[in-house]
């Protein structure tokens, strides 16, 4: 499960405090399978909310303006439109379902006053376009009010159609429909900063798409061995630079980041930047490739540093240092112990995302049992916080949360167990205004 | 805050609101609670990495993130495994690390091969083939493994335990795990047999049929690609 909007504004100093804004969704234990979000995300001016879920449908929530008469009162995000973006499919030739899970929204940056947004599944990527009509014609000639043609010969006299206010409409409508180009997964899209391109990574291949052009795609990244029992890599996450538009990173299931330039060849199976933290052989165990696999990376909005999310922390890497990260943050070092049994019930292959607060000064991450993690950098603290339903009351401050390590033996335990199914912080996007 | 370094005081443990416990992560005697990284993976492990595989190549479309996970890790628990495997015939390991280095060698060449073939079956999920019956039709392509008969010893290569799955049929294999572990609902008693994950397919009454037919044809597999790479030895 994933909680919606949660507002953070300093209090006092650069302090952090956050409480609940709004809870959007199901208030019940028991939600339906396709009710469950799997992505988030708001558009670059924080005025909308996207969220996609497990049954293929998009859900838009809009910030109010501020009411003057309540100039305390911060923004509330109200439904703006929900819409079909994907259904199941079937693939004959396979003989193998295709889900109609959003995998991830990115939004285009605004250019007009309609909105528009990439979806994605495992295997299509859809352009929405998300527009408001408020204003209708009437008084047409050759129709009446109701739209039936009008005989022209009994039409006397001309008039001019008058536009005239009407309930606000919110209209999505599919623009563009890029399918047929990944065999495998689907797990990234990334928004060009060229606003004309964007790329898409599945699992062992990365294209580049040209917004306007559905019926072609370019190959970029290719890492499909020969044999595929020489497989021991996948991609599992990639972005574009925010600034330069030939520059994007991906991540891989062994722990490594490859930037690469689109300039240096068309094809960029070659990286020009390879980012890998040397393995600790003190904490080395049979886990350790599973628990090094990234799950996220984001660049910052600076465009100097990236951030990764392994399994048990997040890392900030400074661009021009391939050796290793400038930090790391441990999100639930208390796991390390129970590597084995969270393999047992394959909560270590959990994917966690990350993101950045808009002044790059903080970053934040999910955790289990519905804790999620600030890391403030420059006052190098961090707190956890709880999203769960029990403490949300909106405005109600979040209490931060202490996460205890084991000690040895001795009574009153505090520890929860990861578990599938178990409520999971996984998702995340940070409002940047 | 989260302040390092500071003891937890007593106030603070029983003001908390105590959440469900499973007695198993508290006892420190439990193989996976006292996780000093071992040395050598017990049989378990890799018996529960076989399981996910097979239970991950079992899906109509793998998750190929999964798959190459549990593939490495299997992997490196093999090559832990095999040099401390207790054979018969092999020599103190420090006084024949050639001896050793041929037989982790071929164990990992006949496991590689093994996933070898398992794996490339992925590839006709890309391929235009028909619906996938993976281990059931297509098997190790290509291979002959008629001519020498499953060499059953071959099979302690692949963990020192196991020779319970051969002397006690498979229900060996589950004589090891602690059943005190699986008392999550998510999970079928011991005895019905160990399916991981909650996207089990067939009910829970079908479960032992399926997973001791394919048990079968997994260990046929591996044993047959061990009879196929590893020359005829003396003892076996």
């Amino acid at each position: 499960m994933a909680g919606a909007g949660g507002g953070g504004c300093p209090a006092g100093g650069n302090d952090f405090q956050w409480c609940f804004s709004q809870v959007k969704g199901a208030i019940d234990e028991d939600v339906a399978e396709a009710d469950i979000i799997s992505t988030v995300e708001f558009n670059y001016s924080g005025d909308l909310l996207a969220t996609g879920d497990k049954g293929g449908r998009v859900v838009i929530f809009q910030r109010e303006q501020e009411n003057k008469s309540r100039p305390h009162s911060r923004g509330e995000y109200n439904v703006y439109s929900t819409f079909q973006s994907h259904e199941p499919e079937f693939d004959y030739l396979k003989s193998l379902e295709i889900e109609e899970k959003i995998n991830k929204i990115r939004w285009l940056p605004q250019q007009n006053a309609a909105h528009f947004l990439l979806s994605t599944n495992d295997k299509t990527i859809k352009l929405w376009k998300i527009s408001e009509r408020d204003k209708r014609a009437e008084g047409y000639n050759l129709k009446d009010e109701d739209g039936r043609l009008r005989d022209p010969f009994r039409i006397t006299a001309l008039r001019v159609p008058i536009l005239k206010p009407m309930d606000l409409m919110v209209e999505a409508s599919p623009r563009r429909i890029f399918a047929n180009a990944h065999t495998y997964h689907i797990n990234s899209i990334s928004v060009n900063s060229d606003h004309e391109t964007y790329l898409s990574a599945d699992d062992l291949r990365i294209n580049l798409w040209h917004l306007e052009i559905t019926d072609r795609s370019f190959n970029i990244v290719d890492i499909k061995p020969a044999n595929m029992e020489e497989l021991t890599e996948v991609i599992t996450a990639a972005e574009f630079h925010p600034h330069q538009c030939n520059v994007f990173v991906y991540s891989s299931s062994k722990g490594t980041i490859r930037l690469c330039d689109m300039r240096s060849s068309a094809l960029c199976d070659r990286h020009s930047k390879f980012f890998e933290e040397p393995e600790d052989p003190s904490s080395r165990s049979f886990f350790s490739e599973i628990i090094s696999s990234i799950s996220d990376v984001k660049f910052s909005h600076s465009g100097r540093y990236m951030m990764t999310r392994d399994y048990l922390s997040v890392k900030v890497w400074d661009l021009n240092m391939e050796s290793r990260p400038v930090e790391t943050h441990q999100v639930h070092e208390y796991l390390r112990s129970k590597l084995c049994s969270l393999y047992e019930n394959d909560c270590i292959f959990d994917k966690f995302e990350c993101c950045w607060n808009g002044s790059d000064s903080a970053i934040m991450t999910g955790s289990y049992n519905n804790f999620f993690r600030m890391f403030d950098r420059d006052t190098r603290r961090d707190v956890t916080l709880e999203a769960s339903r029990e403490s949300s009351k909106p405005r109600a401050s979040l209490k931060p949360r202490k996460t205890q390590e084991k000690a040895a033996s001795a009574g009153g335990p505090v520890w929860f167990r990861p578990r599938r199914g178990a409520r999971q912080a996984l998702l995340l996007t940070w409002r940047c205004s | 805050m989260l302040s390092k370094g500071l003891k937890r005081k007593r106030e603070e443990e029983e003001e908390k609101e105590p959440l469900a416990v499973d007695a198993w992560w508290l006892d420190p005697g439990h193989a996976a609670v006292a996780q000093a990284p071992p040395a050598v993976a017990s049989s378990s492990l890799f018996d529960l990495s076989v399981l996910k595989l097979h239970h991950s190549l079992q899906q109509s479309e793998p998750d190929l993130r999964h798959l190459v996970l549990v593939v490495n890790t299997l992997r490196r628990i093999q090559a832990s495994m095999a040099p401390a495997a207790a054979l018969p015939p092999v020599p103190s390991p420090p006084a024949a690390p050639s001896v050793a280095d041929n037989l982790l060698a071929s164990s990992d060449a006949a496991l590689s091969a093994s996933m070898a073939s398992l794996l490339e079956d992925l590839s006709h999920i890309e391929g235009l083939s028909q619906a996938p019956q993976p281990l059931a039709d297509e098997g190790p392509p290509g291979r002959s493994i008629g001519g020498a008969a499953p060499s059953l010893g071959a099979l302690d290569l692949l963990g020192p335990a196991t020779g319970c799955l051969l002397d006690d049929g498979l229900e060996g294999l589950f004589e090891d795990i602690d059943t005190s572990m699986y008392d999550n609902e998510l999970w079928a008693p011991a005895s019905e047999g160990l399916k991981p994950g909650p996207e089990d397919g067939p009910g829970k009454e079908e479960a032992p049929e399926l997973d001791e037919a394919e048990l079968d044809y997994l260990m046929d597999v591996l044993v047959g690609t061990q009879a196929l790479e590893r020359p005829p030895g003396p003892g076996r």
